[in-house]
C-alpha cells in the first residue's frame, strides 16, 4: 500500500509550465491606498466625474469593513499598504490601435503561453481581449462585432465611449459596498471587460479574454460587466495563466453580468493561475466576486468555472432569478494541490415564480489541498414553484488532502422543490489497477479517472475550452512516473 | 509460457499463498478450484501484478522473463488479461473510452498503429454481438449501474478486444445465471487457440462444464493440494473440498 501511495504522490509533482516574467516598463504608482491614489488613477484614465466619486464612495466604506472571516481558507494578513494599485505596460503610444503597436515582448509571452494572438486573430468563431496586468492592449474582430451592434471592449473604453451604460449597469448587481474585496475592486479596479449585445442580437462569436498578471507586487483588480439585452445570447470564455513569483499577489476581480428578459448568458472560466509551490510558497490570493443577475422574464445565467490554479481561490458566482421563470446555473470543477486552498461555491436567489437553479460542483483534492464547496439557495417568499437541484461531489486523491461541504438552504415558499445531492470519494487502488491492468500508465489512469469524475461539468463548456481544460487536469496530475 | 516457482506472498505480514508451483504452457487452460479463503484471488492478482501482497519468496516467468520486475501496465502490454472478480466502477468514463484507450495503449506499447474511432468501432462491435451485449452498454460509464451479470459479460468483451495471451479469469462464473454462464463461456473458447492459455479460478464446478480445462488444481490453504485431469473437478463436486483439505492436512502433519 504504502509503495502506491507513493506513487500518487509522484504523480502529482508537477512543474508549473507558465513561470515566466516578462521584462517591461510598468508605468505604476507607489505601493499604498488612499483617496490621492484613487484620484491618480481616476485621472490617469481620465475617468468621468461620476466614476470618480463612485470609486472614493467604495473606498470609504470599505474602510470601515472587517476582513471577512468566514470561509475555510487560511492566510496571513495581507498588508493593503504594500500593494500597488495601478500598472500599465508601457507601450510605444497610449493606446495601441492594432497589434502591430503592442509591445513585442508583450506578444512573445503570449505566445510562450501558447496564445499567439496573432493566430487567435485568425481563430474563427474567437474574439479576443486580452488583458496583459492593468490595461487592454489588443482587441480583435471589432468590426465583425460592430456589424451586429455588439460591444466588446475594455473597461476603460466603455466608460469613454458608453459612459450611459457604464454609469446605469455598474454597480447594479455587485453593489460597491457588497462585501470587502468587492469594495475594494470598487475603489481601485484598473480595466477589465466590457459587452454589451443589444436586442435580439445572438452574439455571432465567442468572445474571449486571457487574463495575466506580470509586475511584482501589483494587485490586479479587474472590471467585467456584462449586459445582455431582451432576447440576446452571449458566450464568454475568460481563461487565466501566471508567471511564477515568490510573493503572494492578491486578485479581487468583480464579474456583473446582467440579463434581460428572455437573454441568455454563458460564462465560462479556466482558472489557471500560478498555485504556489509544493513547500507552498508563492501563488496568488484569488478573491472574486461574480454574480448576475437575471433580470427579466425567461433569462437565464449559466457559469461554468474550471478553477485549478491559485494559492487560495474565494469565488462564489452567483445568480439572482429575479424574473419569473428565470433560469441560473452553476457547474464547477475545482482542483487544488500541493497547498491550495479552494473555498467555492454559489449562491442561487430565487425571487421570480417558477424559477429553476441547478449547482453541479466536483471538488478534487490532491497532496495537501484543501477543497470546500459552499452554497446557498435561498427561495424567498414570492418564489412560487421555485426549484433547485444540487449535486456536490469530492474527490479525494491520497490522504493529506481535505474536502468540506457547506451547503445553506434557506427556504421561505411552501411550494419550492430543493434537492441535494453529495458524496466524498477516494481515487481508489482499486480503479487505478484496474485500469493499469488494462494497459494504461498509472498516470494516465489518474487522468482518465479524474476527468471521468469532472465530465458532467466539462462538457458544458464550449468545445475548444474543454479540451484546454482537460489538458490543464492533465497536467496538474502530471509528474515524473517512474 | 508461464512458470512459477515455490511463490510465497503474504498481505500485511499473513502468508497467504505458501509454495505455488505451477507450469502453464501455450494452449491450455488450468482450473484453480478451492474453498473460500485459499488464497485464490490473491494468486490472480499477483499475477497481474496487484501491490497489495509481498512476495516473499519464490519466482515467477512469464516468456522466460522475470513478472515479478514488471509493472501492472507492462503486463498487460506483454499479454496478460485479469477478468476481475469485482469489475471496479469508474463514473463519468465510457466504457468505450476506456477500452479504447487501453487497446490503444497496448497497440502504442508493440509499435503497431493505433486504431482511430471507426476502426476501433468495427473492431468492438463482432465482439459485442459474441458476449450478446447492447452496443448502449460501450457509452455507459464503465460498471457504472451495471448489474452483476453485465459486468461479468463486460471482463470478457474487454478480454476479446484486448485478446491476451494469457487470461486469467477470476471467479468469472459467481453471480452468473445459466445463460448468462454460457455465454461467458462462449466468449472464452472463442478466443481459445494453440498459442493463448487460461487459468481459470474458480470455486464452482459448473464453469468448467462449459469450459474444459486440460488441468484441474485445488488450492487449499496456500497451497495446490492436487492436481489432475477434469475428473479431479467432478471429484470435487460430488464430495465437497472438506474431503482434500482432510487429506492434505493429514500429509502435511
Amino acid at each position: 500500500m504504502s509503495t502506491s501511495k507513493s506513487q500518487l504522490d509522484r504523480l502529482l509533482e508537477r512543474d508549473y509550465p507558465a513561470g515566466f516574467v516578462t521584462e517591461i516598463d510598468a508605468d505604476s504608482v507607489p505601493p499604498g491606498l488612499s483617496e490621492d491614489v484613487i484620484r491618480l488613477i481616476s485621472a490617469r484614465k481620465q475617468e468621468p466625474p461620476f466614476l470618480l466619486e463612485w470609486r472614493l464612495d467604495a473606498y470609504r466604506h470599505w474602510r470601515t469593513m472587517p476582513v471577512p472571516q468566514w470561509s475555510s481558507v487560511h492566510y496571513p494578513p495581507i498588508d493593503y499598504d504594500a500593494i500597488s494599485y495601478y500598472s500599465a505596460p508601457k507601450s510605444r503610444k497610449d493606446a495601441p490601435a492594432s497589434l502591430a503597436e503592442v509591445d513585442p515582448k508583450l506578444l512573445e509571452t503570449y505566445a510562450k503561453l501558447g496564445i499567439p494572438l496573432e493566430e487567435q486573430e485568425q481563430l474563427a468563431g474567437v474574439a479576443v481581449d486580452a488583458v496583459f496586468d492593468s490595461v487592454s492592449v489588443a482587441t480583435t474582430f471589432r468590426e465583425r462585432l460592430a456589424a451586429e451592434g455588439v460591444i466588446f471592449c475594455s473597461f476603460s473604453e466603455a466608460v469613454r465611449e458608453h459612459p450611459e451604460l457604464v454609469r446605469q449597469y455598474l454597480g447594479s448587481v455587485v453593489p460597491p459596498s457588497d462585501n470587502f474585496y468587492a469594495s475594494l475592486n470598487s475603489a481601485v479596479f484598473s480595466d477589465g471587460s466590457f459587452v454589451y449585445v443589444p436586442k435580439g442580437v445572438r452574439c455571432p462569436m465567442e468572445l474571449s479574454t486571457y487574463f495575466r498578471i506580470n509586475a511584482a507586487n501589483t494587485g490586479q483588480f479587474e472590471r467585467t460587466l456584462i449586459i445582455a439585452d431582451e432576447g440576446s445570447y452571449v458566450s464568454y470564455l475568460e481563461g487565466c495563466t501566471a508567471p511564477m513569483r515568490d510573493e503572494h499577489q492578491l486578485h479581487a476581480a468583480v464579474v456583473e453580468l446582467v440579463a434581460l428578459k428572455d437573454a441568455q448568458i454563458r460564462y465560462s472560466t479556466v482558472q489557471n493561475w500560478y498555485p504556489g509551490d509544493e513547500q507552498g510558497r508563492g501563488g496568488i490570493y484569488n478573491f472574486v466576486t461574480k454574480r448576475g443577475d437575471c433580470r427579466g422574464e425567461h433569462a437565464h445565467i449559466s457559469w461554468t468555472q474550471v478553477e485549478t490554479g491559485s494559492a487560495i481561490t474565494w469565488k462564489y458566482p452567483s445568480v439572482i432569478l429575479r424574473g419569473d421563470h428565470s433560469v441560473g446555473e452553476f457547474y464547477s470543477v475545482a482542483m487544488t494541490s500541493n497547498f491550495q486552498q479552494a473555498d467555492t461555491g454559489t449562491k442561487m436567489i430565487h425571487i421570480g415564480k417558477n424559477t429553476r437553479s441547478t449547482i453541479i460542483s466536483r471538488g478534487i483534492s490532491a497532496r495537501r489541498g484543501q477543497n470546500a464547496y459552499r452554497g446557498l439557495v435561498k427561495v424567498l417568499k414570492g418564489a412560487d414553484g421555485a426549484r433547485n437541484y444540487t449535486q456536490c461531489d469530492s474527490l479525494l486523491i491520497g490522504d493529506r488532502c481535505g474536502a468540506h461541504t457547506f451547503p445553506y438552504i434557506e427556504v421561505m415558499n411552501p411550494t419550492a422543490r430543493v434537492e441535494h445531492e453529495a458524496s466524498t470519494s477516494r481515487i481508489g487502488e482499486d480503479q487505478l489497477f484496474y485500469c493499469r491492468q488494462r494497459g494504461l500508465s498509472a498516470e494516465d489512469a489518474v487522468t482518465l479517472i479524474v476527468n471521468g469524475f469532472c465530465r458532467q461539468v466539462l462538457q458544458e463548456l464550449p468545445m475548444e475550452f474543454a479540451v484546454e481544460a482537460q489538458k490543464l487536469l492533465g497536467i496538474q496530475l502530471e509528474g515524473t512516473v517512474g | 509460457m508461464l512458470s512459477i516457482h515455490d511463490l510465497h506472498v503474504t498481505i500485511d505480514g499473513k502468508p497467504i499463498l505458501k509454495g505455488i508451483d505451477l507450469e502453464v504452457r501455450p494452449g491450455e487452460i488450468h482450473a484453480i478450484m478451492g474453498p473460500n479463503g485459499s488464497g485464490k484471488t490473491t494468486f490472480a492478482q499477483v499475477l497481474a501484478g496487484r501491490e497489495n501482497g509481498t512476495v516473499t519468496a519464490g519466482s515467477i516467468r512469464f516468456d522466460d522473463g522475470d513478472l515479478l520486475a514488471l509493472t501492472p501496465e507492462a503486463r498487460a502490454r506483454a499479454g496478460i488479461f485479469l477478468a476481475f472478480q469485482y469489475p471496479v466502477e469508474i463514473p463519468g468514463v465510457s466504457n468505450i473510452y476506456l477500452l479504447k484507450s487501453a487497446l490503444n495503449a497496448i497497440r502504442r506499447s508493440r509499435g503497431e498503429a493505433e486504431l482511430d474511432a471507426m476502426d476501433f468501432l468495427a473492431h468492438i462491435k463482432e465482439r459485442l454481438a459474441r458476449m450478446q451485449m447492447d452496443e448502449e452498454l460501450l457509452y455507459r460509464p464503465v460498471n457504472a449501474g451495471f448489474s452483476g451479470g453485465e459486468k461479468k459479460r463486460n471482463e470478457v468483451l474487454q478480454m476479446l478486444v484486448l485478446e491476451p495471451r494469457l487470461a486469467i479469469l477470476d471467479e468469472t462464473d459467481s453471480g452468473l445465471d445459466i445463460d448468462a454462464l454460457q455465454v461467458v463461456a462462449r466468449g472464452v473458447n472463442s478466443l481459445r487457440d494453440a498459442q493463448r492459455a487460461f487459468v481459470v479460478v474458480t470455486h464452482y464446478q459448473r464453469l468448467l462444464n462449459y469450459i474444459e480445462p486440460d488441468f484441474v488444481h485445488v488450492l487449499a490453504d496456500g497451497r495446490l493440494v492436487r492436481s489432475g485431469g477434469p475428473e479431479l473437478a467432478r471429484e470435487l463436486e460430488r464430495r465437497g473440498y472438506g474431503w482434500l483439505q482432510e487429506t492434505a492436512g493429514g500429509a502435511g502433519a
